[in-house]
């Protein structure tokens, strides 16, 4: 697919070759994720994000269609059948409690796939197109999460599909019409949450899609590579089977033990306690916030507290807030250096530490009461967001003298050596 | 087999295992740890489908409308009634002496789901045949507790969907269904309260 010298299909079994002339799906696979996609030979342990977060929506998937056997999409009683699923289904307390850190797990993997991303330039020529479908993965992966939220009809859902859908009604003269046609009622009612079912159903599958997509125009220039150099022949790559079927086999282990430990040892961790009282139209929690994984974006929201340019203040909110992940679509024409790799960007580097540090503050000012300090702290914090990318990524990208880089990623994995020599055989 | 630690010391080719070429064709290192990683993971993928599964078993709100109890008071004699126990039909028929003699006429050795009459229903209460109410075919209600609804060749039930007859035992007798009609668990509390699961 991507190099010349990419293994051959060359099935052995009579079947398998009666299979190949027929529908060459082995083929299809062999050369997807098998020994026939060549991928340089020096990638570390940040590249197994990717494939845990493939593995993270089998999980979300295949627990969603079991969950979706006992739960009743039915305002009335949605909250039961879930109660039902914790206490009377077997093993419904392992399977919805799968389900629900799953989806903290699927987006814990996708933010670090995400932050790779940046550091390692993946997003730059000629890997745009890899990246703007993952940005598009992202958007549908956050709309699940939330219409996911909102299923089980507890406080925290029933008052997250108010405050999201609410976004739509600060849209000029047609925001509330809209707003009523998305919730089918003028508040989340039984006609929303079964829409929700309906879409949150939908919506990994056309996930699972998307990222078939992300995979295919990734495997046209082939995988980066941590020092961002090109390949250049053979000996910068291995093949994909076997050396990181079983480095992500390692990952994969690493990933089902934390996941475990959240399910079996601390499954509510990362939930809300409101979530397990039914849902009430006529008493709003006292503090109410998204689910982890939204709080920078829910940070960003918050921070536009006056109107200016008369422009009101909510409408500045959800601008942002939607501005802030459509930002990402123009990174790769944002960012104007050739050279792809932080490891020889000296300065760019230090503004990538930045802004994880950043997203930080972002994220510690969204779960926190909307007062002093924490309001202020946002404010600098989001702003400083925008900055990092239409600001300080153009410059830094036109200013900055890269370190030199290597000849070709087997002269940066050997330092000169031709061959590879195992330990205690190199030279002195 | 060679050890780990056989060949743990890269300065070391692994020893020649006798019968295999120099070439390591052997049980090499890797290949152990390559056996032995994959069928760890194998067995913990099993691990996880046995919930994945069970979870589709019944459920214990389910379970738990396993009993009812049923007043017989009312039931005249050669009447019957449907009632409802875990979401299945059962009929419960008070008898005639005639349909009795009947039923105890029949030579056991002849029947295809051979029982006596007796070996059906509980000591001192002869008369009360309590069955489910569930062809043992292919599952539809048989006719023949209600009033005036056909009770077939034999005096018993009779199912309208492929034919079968069964006797004033409740035991198959002509047509397709393999089996008697299902005697459920059940006790007399008193002469008139029937304790059914």
């Amino acid at each position: 697919m991507s190099f010349p010298w990419a293994e051959h299909y060359a099935p052995k079994h009579p079947l398998m070759r009666w299979v190949d002339e027929k529908l060459p799906l082995p083929r299809l696979v062999y050369n997807a994720v098998g020994a026939g996609y060549p991928v340089p030979r020096n990638l570390n342990y940040w590249w197994n994000f990717g494939v845990l977060a493939g593995l993270a929506l089998v999980v979300q998937i295949v627990t969603g269609i079991i969950l979706a056997m006992h739960y009743a999409a039915n305002a009335g009683i949605a909250f039961v059948s879930v109660e039902q699923i914790m206490r009377d289904v077997n093993s419904g307390w392992m399977l919805r409690y799968a389900h629900s850190n799953g989806a903290s797990m699927f987006l814990a993997v996708v933010y670090i796939h995400i932050f790779r991303g940046l550091y390692y330039g993946s997003y730059k020529a000629p890997r745009e197109m890899v990246w703007l479908l993952g940005v598009v993965i992202f958007l549908l992966m956050m709309a699940t999460a939330f219409m996911g939220y909102v299923l089980p009809w507890g406080q925290m859902s029933f008052w997250g599909a108010q405050v999201i859908t609410g976004f739509f009604s600060a849209i000029p003269l047609v925001g509330e019409p809209i707003r009523e046609l998305l919730l089918g009622g003028f508040a989340p009612d039984n006609a929303a949450l079964n829409r929700f079912f309906s879409l949150h159903y939908l919506l990994p599958f056309v996930i699972a899609g998307v990222i078939i997509l992300h995979i295919w125009a990734l495997h046209i220039p082939g995988s980066n590579n941590p020092t961002g150099v090109d390949v250049k022949g053979p000996q910068d790559t291995v093949p994909f089977h076997p050396y990181y079927t079983s480095k992500d086999g390692m990952g994969a282990g690493v990933f089902f033990l934390i996941f475990a430990l959240l399910v079996f040892f601390a499954p509510n961790l990362l939930g809300h306690p409101d979530n397990y009282i039914p849902a009430n139209p006529l008493s709003t929690p006292a503090h109410i916030v998204p689910e982890w994984y939204f709080l920078p974006f829910y940070a960003i929201l918050k921070a536009f507290t006056v109107n200016f340019l008369w422009i009101p203040a909510k409408l500045w909110g959800v601008m942002a807030m939607f501005g802030s992940i459509l930002l990402l679509f123009f990174l790769p024409w944002l960012d104007k250096s050739p050279v792809r790799s932080s490891r020889y960007r000296p300065v760019y580097k230090w503004f990538f530490w930045a802004l994880v540090a950043d997203v930080v503050v972002l994220w510690y000012a969204g779960g926190s009461p909307a007062e002093e300090p924490y309001v202020r702290l946002g404010q600098f914090a989001a702003a400083y967001y925008f900055a990092h990318f239409l600001i300080i990524l153009p410059i830094v990208s036109a200013l900055e003298k890269p370190l030199p880089l290597p000849n070709s990623i087997t002269e940066a994995v050997l330092g000169g050596e031709d061959e590879a020599a195992p330990i205690g055989l190199q030279q002195a | 087999m060679a050890t780990p630690e056989q060949t743990m010391d890269p300065n070391h080719r692994p020893p020649v295992i006798a019968g295999t070429h120099e070439e390591g064709q052997g049980v090499r290192r890797r290949d152990f740890i390559n056996i032995a990683a994959v069928s760890f993971a194998g067995v913990g993928a099993v691990a996880v489908a046995i919930p994945l599964v069970n979870q589709m078993n019944p459920s214990a709100d389910v379970l738990a409308l396993a009993s009812i109890e049923v007043d017989i008071s009312k039931i005249a004699e050669g009447q019957a009634i449907k009632t409802m126990w875990r979401k299945q039909p059962v009929f419960i028929r008070n008898l005639t002496a005639k349909e009795i003699a009947e039923a105890d006429a029949v030579p056991v050795a002849t029947l295809r789901d051979p029982q006596t009459l007796a070996e059906r229903t509980k000591e001192g209460h002869k008369n009360w045949l309590i069955t489910l109410g569930v062809c043992t075919h292919l599952g539809c209600v048989p006719l023949g507790a209600g009033e005036g609804e056909n009770r077939g060749d034999f005096g018993g039930y009779f199912c309208p969907c492929h034919g079968s007859s069964y006797d004033t035992a409740a035991r198959i007798r002509k047509g397709p269904a393999p089996k008697n009609l299902t005697v459920p668990e059940y006790a007399f509390k008193s002469d008139t309260v029937v304790q059914i699961g």
